[in-house]
């Protein structure tokens, strides 16, 4: 039988869940992307691997116990990425971008698995001990169970969300005031007119690469939300396709606006956790016949809903829920 | 001049678009039947200098699911490791290289970690590749995976090198044209590599009408697989026959609409998405071979060995490019591509049809990136995901030689591929697409344009 209050459960929990958190974080460097600076980052998820990798080695390589410090690595490490990234190709059209960070955010994972790099990211088994001096900031009592509702989380989570929903607000706030600051206004005009921009004086280059860094570092606190969240570090998770369920939070939520990649994030871990755990018991329940599709294919359908949800929304309303179109950089260049 | 799109007249289309899908999905549902509940195994053997095999007795092997060991095993005297999981999934398994006998290696590095899907009552085969050389010379020694220096090994790389890159060309003139008549950069090109693969891989098993499951009882050519080669002219068909649904259901429609290509560019990454998934869902994750010609002898010719499937699929990738190079340049159609790059309005009020133009290459992309697909996975394996990895090394040859242009991805294509094989020679062979993706990167910084691209502003 189909318990449905289960579904339902798991599919609110989500919404609040680290996933959803590092999901936000990223469709937030998405935005500060595509939205406002109209770039075509298809590789955000090389950024999330930087700041997971930049955080946790860290503790497993350098030995350093601070939670400080590995954040200020992980986000050093992005950094890098983006100027690497950057340098060679924010002059040129803006499909030559979307091409190099697909490649270099396959980059980033093939070499973290690789063997001859196993004694610095532990090749395809990935990073695991690295968590100590973060949950040694824990407050509340690791085996306790918190919450309400369909929102209990052990101890060790209810940090983690926290700690997470906290960066989100302070991370809405400084990209709110910035979008609003002159700095925004000249990167939103880019955005429209790189020409205009330049004619008044204005370095398009420089304030592309500087939104590119914004972006990729948002990108790399959503890693470590992820890599603090499942206290492990596995290249293998930091797959291209990943980028485009953080593309599809924020078309689904509105290109361009502030609030959209929490409203994209929240939406789409309610929706899939609820497709996801249906699917599952519609097959354990031999409703599904397992000849049409066993449990690990469920998973698989989800990425057929993704693939075709962002392609329909897209083409029919690009501007997402809450977005405006007048916000797309969508005909620009 | 711009059409208004209504969507009522393309439902019938969607429908052929989705019944193709369908058909294909209801293919293949493979994976031997075993008896007891869901369990991992595996057999590790290798071939010794005579050819014979040898299993590998007593290497340590580590199963996991989520990043938890669920278990560990040795393998007994026939090579043989086997543990029952507590239910269906995915699981990876772990061969520890330090329990492996000496002078015995994993072929390629990176590969002694495996990922296996276990189905309802199933068990989940992993394939760990054993040899005794490191890599693909029979001369290397070198432990770690890079090929030790010699002429011999440097000439071999360079004509393994000239295969792939022949292969890469033939799927990327489809992208580049794509890119060139329309200025859209098909992030869904590498699933049309995958069609071309799993297509052909599907004929080769099941033949004309296996599709439906009660034909299956039919002779060859209907119900049973047949032939790789004619299994590879239908894949190349329907492939372009997938290129031209692409453009007449999608891009068209999406064109004559007005949709700015930036956002075409993200459709093309969805479509991809479903797609590709669409593959996993259907063919599983776990590479497999083609039925015939997958064990060939190489013959020696001079310094080098080939495997004759290797050599004909190779001469052929070559006949095809230089055909579609004096079809571009002799023939009306060729010279009407070439314009409608060079400069779209001109050529359209020069007379030419420009959205016949662009259907022509959509089809011909296509049935292109379907050969090719279709010759990979007879030189590599057949995998869902091998059209999303081409595309990538695809994407570096293109630009190296210049986006937009078909000469251009032909030259950079070749460089990518000899690239690749011989930089097998200075670092390991797991890392070698990423060299040419750092390639990639380093052209952009000197010379956007690429080697065959004209010197004008892409900014």
């Amino acid at each position: 039988m189909i318990d449905w209050g289960f579904i339902f459960e798991q599919s609110l929990a989500q919404a609040v869940d680290f996933n959803a958190i590092a999901f936000v974080l990223a469709a937030m460097g998405l935005n500060v992307h595509f939205g406002y600076a109209g770039l075509l980052n298809f590789g955000q998820i090389g950024f999330v691997a930087m700041g997971a990798y930049g955080f946790g080695l860290t503790v497993t390589l350098w030995g350093i116990e601070s939670v400080f410090v590995a954040v200020v690595i992980g986000l050093l490490f992005t950094v890098a990425f983006s100027l690497i990234l950057g340098i060679p190709t924010l002059r040129l059209r803006a499909d030559y971008l979307a091409i190099v960070t697909i490649a270099a955010a396959e980059i980033v994972r093939l070499v973290a698995r690789s063997t001859p790099m196993r004694n610095i990211t532990r090749g395809a088994e990935g990073l695991n001990e690295f968590i100590d001096p973060f949950r040694s900031l824990n407050p509340f009592n690791p085996s306790g169970v918190y919450g309400f509702g369909p929102f209990q989380y052990r101890g060790q989570q209810v940090f983690v969300i926290l700690v997470g929903w906290a960066l989100v607000a302070i991370c809405l706030l400084v990209v709110w005031q910035l979008m609003r600051s002159p700095w925004g206004r000249v990167v939103k005009a880019i955005r429209e007119d790189e020409d205009a921009a330049r004619a008044l004086g204005k370095n398009a280059y420089w304030y592309k690469l500087q939104a590119l860094m914004l972006g990729g570092a948002l990108g790399g606190l959503a890693g470590m939300i992820l890599a603090v969240g499942n206290a492990t570090v596995q290249p293998d998770f930091y797959a291209a396709a990943q980028t485009f369920l953080f593309w599809l939070v924020l078309i689904l939520g509105g290109v361009g606006r502030v609030w959209s990649p929490v409203v994209g994030a929240v939406i789409y871990w309610v929706l899939v956790t609820f497709i996801r755990n249906l699917g599952r018991q519609l097959v354990a329940a031999g409703m599904v016949p397992t000849s049409v599709m066993d449990t690990s294919q469920v998973d698989q359908i989800q990425f057929w809903i993704v693939g075709a949800a962002l392609a329909l929304l897209m083409v029919f309303r690009p501007q997402g829920i809450f977005g405006s179109r007048e916000e797309m950089a969508l005909d620009a260049r | 001049m711009r059409r208004e799109f209504t969507v009522a007249s393309h439902w019938k289309w969607l429908g052929v678009f989705a019944l193709l899908l369908a058909v294909f999905l209801s293919a293949l549902p493979v994976t031997a039947q075993e008896g007891g509940g869901e369990a991992v195994a595996t057999r590790l053997r290798y071939e010794d200098e005579n050819g014979d095999r040898q299993p590998v007795q007593g290497a340590t092997v580590r199963v996991e699911r989520d990043g938890e060991t669920i278990g560990e095993g040795t393998t007994d005297a026939e090579g043989n490791f086997e543990l029952p999981v507590p239910g269906p999934g995915s699981y990876t398994l772990i061969l520890d290289l330090a329990t492996i006998p000496d002078g015995v290696f994993i072929r390629e590095s990176g590969r002694e970690v495996a990922v296996v899907e276990v189905l309802l009552e199933q068990t989940g085969r992993a394939i760990f590749a054993l040899s005794t050389t490191p890599t693909v010379s029979p001369e290397a020694g070198d432990v770690g995976g890079v090929v030790s220096f010699s002429m011999r090994a440097l000439v071999q790389l360079t004509v393994e090198g000239i295969k792939l890159g022949l292969f890469l060309a033939m799927a990327a003139i489809g992208l580049s044209l794509i890119f060139g008549t329309t200025g859209l950069t098909n992030f869904a090109h590498g699933e049309m590599i995958g069609f071309g693969m799993l297509m052909a891989y599907f004929f080769n098993f099941f033949g004309l009408a296996g599709v439906f499951g009660f034909l299956s009882g039919l002779p060859p050519p209907f119900g049973a697989g047949v032939n790789l080669i004619i299994a590879i002219v239908i894949a190349t068909a329907l492939g372009g026959g997938l290129g031209w649904l692409m453009d007449r259901v999608i891009f068209m429609p999406l064109r004559t609409r007005g949709v700015s290509v930036i956002a075409q560019m993200v459709v093309t990454i969805g479509l991809a998405i479903l797609i590709r998934y669409m593959y996993l869902f259907s063919f599983g994750g776990s590479p497999r071979f083609y039925a015939d010609y997958t064990a060939q002898a190489g013959i020696s010719i001079g310094m080098v060995t080939i495997t004759p499937k290797d050599l004909i699929s190779g001469l052929l990738s070559l006949m095809i490019l230089v055909g579609v190079g004096l079809f571009l340049n002799y023939t009306r159609m060729g010279k009407a591509m070439r314009a409608v790059s060079d400069n779209r309005d001109l050529a359209e009020s020069s007379g030419i049809d420009v959205q016949r133009v662009i259907r022509f290459v959509w089809v011909s992309g296509g049935a292109l990136a379907a050969l090719g697909g279709a010759f990979i996975g007879l030189s590599e394996q057949v995998a869902w995901n091998t059209g999303f990895r081409f595309l990538l090394l695809i994407f570096a040859g293109v630009i190296l030689g210049g986006l937009g242009t078909a000469y251009g991805a032909l030259v950079g294509c070749l460089l990518v591929g000899v690239g690749i094989q011989v930089s097998t020679l200075f670092i390991p062979t797991e890392l070698k697409n990423v060299g040419a993706l750092a390639v990639l990167i380093l052209v952009l910084v000197f010379r956007p344009q690429g080697i065959l691209g004209r010197a004008e502003r892409i900014g």
